[in-house]
């Protein structure tokens, strides 16, 4: 138990610290990599240019958490499937 | 956070490409002869790589007022080093270059070096040192996967770094600059990331201790350790 009281701990500290400082500040959450992407036009003095573009890009922030959820979803899938039939295997070895 | 499409310019995207390409060869060698000897491990395989895809689709929000996402490479360099887990770390940052615009393709070289090559690399070789010097097994993992999530924000900064060295003060500042929004945004996911990682070892040895021997990863006495410890 001792490591699932652990993580829960964590998680609720990295809640409340969320909750803290998205009502007491005005950061806009949005990607480390896009903030990259400033100081390269920053420290390019506004000049770089992509060499490339991407090939396809969600066409909304819906679809690109559509995507983003059916990736954890595929995963998390895998996981417990194992896992379980894991568990069904030592429970059968066991008896 | 993954460098984003077309923020690399030559020659470093190629070089990164260069660099990454071979471990990638060798790690799909290794995971074909792991695959036909050794079948029985093939779910954890599988687990492992799920564990990536899970971990590195959720972006969280940081203090620093920012999102990123953890890696979940530890486990996988773990369980069956590092040359696997680049291999792994490919198909996940191809998916998300091709479905969701994140990292990219001219960028995948430099992305697959700092994730699924350098942050294992620390990661497994973490683990190596602190089982080698009895340090509890929980404790390792978290350190392992912990750190081994830095060092890949770490690594991304130093790319970014060396490809845009500032006028003053050239690459060291520059990496000072993109460290702060990467390494930063990083330490509170990184630690979540390790404590994730201990917590599934812990089922895993509940469940199938026994390929975790097969592995190398642990010994038969370091199971019965643990599992006494529990009890």
């Amino acid at each position: 138990m001792k490591i699932e009281l652990i993580v829960a701990a964590i998680f609720v500290i990295f809640t409340a610290q969320f909750i803290y400082m998205s009502s007491t500040t005005d950061a806009e959450y949005g990607g480390a990599d896009g903030q990259a992407g400033d100081v390269i036009l920053e420290l390019t003095g506004g000049n770089y240019e992509p060499i490339a573009e991407p090939i396809w890009e969600p066409p909304s922030g819906e679809i690109e958490s559509l995507l983003f959820g059916l990736q954890a979803a595929f995963g998390a899938l895998v996981i417990g499937y194992f896992f379980g039939y894991y568990k069904g295997k030592t429970i059968k070895d066991q008896s | 956070m993954h460098i984003m499409e077309g923020f690399l310019p030559g020659p470093w995207w190629q070089i990164w490409f260069a660099v990454s390409i071979p471990v990638i060869m060798y790690g799909m060698h290794k995971l074909n002869k792991l695959t036909t000897e050794k079948r029985e491990v093939l779910p954890l395989l599988a687990v492992a790589g799920a564990f990536i895809f899970v971990l590195s689709s959720l972006k969280l929000p940081s203090v620093t007022g920012s999102c990123s996402h953890p890696t979940g490479t530890g486990m996988a360099a773990i369980l069956f080093g590092p040359a696997i887990t680049a291999v792994l770390g490919t198909i996940v940052l191809v998916y998300q270059a091709l479905f969701l615009a994140h990292g990219g393709f001219t960028t995948l070289g430099a992305n697959v070096f700092s994730m699924g090559i350098v942050g294992p690399v620390v990661a497994y070789v973490i683990y190596k040192i602190g089982m080698r010097s009895n340090i509890n097994f929980y404790v390792t993992v978290f350190l392992a996967a912990t750190l081994g999530d830095l060092t890949t924000y770490l690594v991304t900064s130093a790319e970014l770094a060396l490809a845009f060295p500032a006028e003053v003060g050239g690459v060291f500042m520059s990496f000072k600059a993109f460290a702060t929004i990467f390494a930063l945004t990083q330490i509170p996911l990184a630690i979540m990331e390790g404590a994730v990682t201990a917590l599934i070892f812990k089922y895993v040895i509940q469940v199938k201790s026994d390929v975790l021997v097969k592995l190398n990863v642990i010994s038969d006495t370091g199971v019965r350790k643990i599992k006494e410890m529990a009890a």
